[in-house]
């Protein structure tokens, strides 16, 4: 299965998206477009809406003004099911099913599709190779015997083996320890390449943006601050992306400065 | 019958043991203790019929759950006779007779079944509730392929409370001419015979203990292990 985009090109459009709950507006105004290929990474303070964004997109939560488009059709038209099969969701706390081993977790939408159980197996294997698990090893394993880096493998694994088109990814390698997180990231900006899929990734790092993006869409307050190419990025003279960029400089330069430059690199 | 008994009482205060007690009337034991699993069976099918699903949809309704936990809480403290009596007026449900019983017993179950199922379905990890809705699982699947498997042991150790509780209340039911094997018990602290009460509640104690057992091996079955 090839991605399926829109006959304008398009995996996920949004156009002036907002979300309220109850008279709070959460996300407002919130417009962009994701063709196949493209990586736009959401980056922002915590609490500032990428997250409730995102959920919009496979509607874990619903729009309340504004209209989403996927390969080109409007959201609601979608059966939801239907369209969250057809998008990757990899969350940071993973969220693999504890009492399912390994090659359940993969297995889970091919299966839900009612694939063959020949395919379901191979595409398994491939899988596990794509985020470089050993079958012969993992496979047969429950999450509780895995590692927070192996775990987050899987949960990639997972998230491609139906092959979607789209793939929503929160803060996926947030919870990692460092060097981990680093292997992580490097990886998956290899797998970004090949794979031609429509990635939309929320990080609060933007060391991690800057890697993995081909666009970072700035968010601030609820709100969409603007979208850049990553070297845009670092010569932005928004204020917000200003505040990002310094303390990724502030970070390289611990050694030699006061100890609070720590806390402000973790996440709020 | 009566008359046997009052026989028999008078055996025992010439020393008959309580032995022979219980192999003179092995038969009536038997069938004591089979009307007592009866009871509680039907009490206990009828309350995980009810409390299971029950407990599943208080886990999405939150108006409803103080209502109906606070309700079943409330059973809970009524003692059983008086529970049994409250009943008796009750048309369709109430009356002299097992079907009282069945209604009264399986009241007493709903709690602890009802808590343990919306405990365990509403412990389930909330991260691997919303990958499981964010790939696409439908609510059905949801339930039956997550939240039921991964609450299944909370359930359970519910049911065995409820269990234990139906067996040791059943016993109370003979007051209403339900059967039993409180039937031995009120029969023995009307004659002052130890025996007769022994001959009830030794059943009913073995009864208890040897079916938390049979569950305990059920619970550990079923449990995935993680």
């Amino acid at each position: 299965m090839n991605p399926a985009p829109g006959s304008d090109g398009l995996a996920v459009e949004l156009r002036n998206v907002g979300y309220c709950l109850g008279k709070r507006q959460i996300v407002g105004g919130v417009s962009f477009k994701v063709a196949p290929g493209e990586t736009l990474v959401l980056l922002g303070r915590s609490g500032t809406g990428k997250t409730t964004t995102l959920k919009l997109i496979n509607r874990l939560l619903e729009t309340s003004s504004g209209e989403i488009f996927i390969e080109g059709r409007p959201q609601l038209e979608w059966d939801p099911i239907r369209l969250r099969r057809r998008i990757g969701y990899v969350i940071q706390d993973v969220g693999l099913f504890p009492h399912w081993t390994v090659e359940q977790n993969v297995a889970m939408v091919p299966r839900l599709e009612a694939w063959p159980e020949a395919r379901v197996g191979q595409r398994v294997r491939e899988m596990l190779e794509l985020v470089g698990l050993d079958v012969a090893k993992f496979a047969a394993r429950k999450p509780s015997e895995l590692s927070g880096g192996q775990r987050q493998r899987v949960g990639v694994a997972r998230a491609l083996a139906a092959d979607p088109p789209i793939l929503l990814m929160d803060e996926p390698f947030g919870a990692l320890d460092p060097v981990t997180r680093a292997e992580l990231q490097r990886e998956f900006c290899e797998l970004a390449k090949r794979l031609e899929k429509a990635i939309i990734f929320v990080t609060h790092d933007l060391r991690e943006a800057l890697l993995i993006g081909t666009h970072i869409g700035l968010f601030t307050e609820g709100r969409l601050a603007g979208i850049y190419e990553p070297d845009e990025f670092l010569r932005s003279k928004d204020a917000e992306a200003r505040a990002f960029v310094d303390s990724l400089s502030a970070g390289e330069s611990w050694d030699r400065s006061s100890p609070q430059i720590t806390s402000t690199r973790r996440k709020a | 019958m009566g008359q046997k008994f009052a026989a028999d009482h008078e055996h025992k205060e010439e020393g008959v043991s309580f032995l022979t007690f219980l192999v003179n009337y092995r038969g009536e034991i038997f069938s004591r203790t089979l009307e007592h699993l009866l009871l509680v069976a039907a009490a206990m099918l009828a309350a995980v019929l009810v409390g299971i699903p029950l407990g599943i949809a208080l886990v999405r309704r939150h108006n409803l759950r103080r209502w109906v936990l606070g309700t079943a809480n409330v059973i809970q403290t009524i003692p059983s006779l008086a529970l049994f009596g409250f009943l008796i007026p009750v048309p369709f449900l109430g009356g002299i007779g097992a079907r009282t019983a069945i209604v009264a017993l399986a009241l007493y179950a709903l709690l602890p079944i009802l808590r343990n199922t919306y405990t365990g379905i509403a412990g389930v990890d909330p991260a691997v509730l919303e990958s499981a809705r964010g790939m696409g699982m439908t609510q059905r699947q949801i339930l039956w392929d997550v939240q039921l498997p991964l609450s299944i042991a909370v359930i359970l150790a519910g049911v065995r409370v409820a269990m234990i509780i139906c067996i040791g209340v059943a016993t109370i039911a003979a007051a209403i001419g339900a059967g039993g094997l409180g039937v031995f018990i009120f029969r023995g602290v009307a004659m002052v015979s130890n025996s007769v009460i022994l001959a009830g509640a030794i059943p009913a104690a073995l009864l208890a203990i040897g079916v938390d057992l049979i569950l305990g091996w059920v619970e550990e079955k079923l449990t995935p292990k993680a």
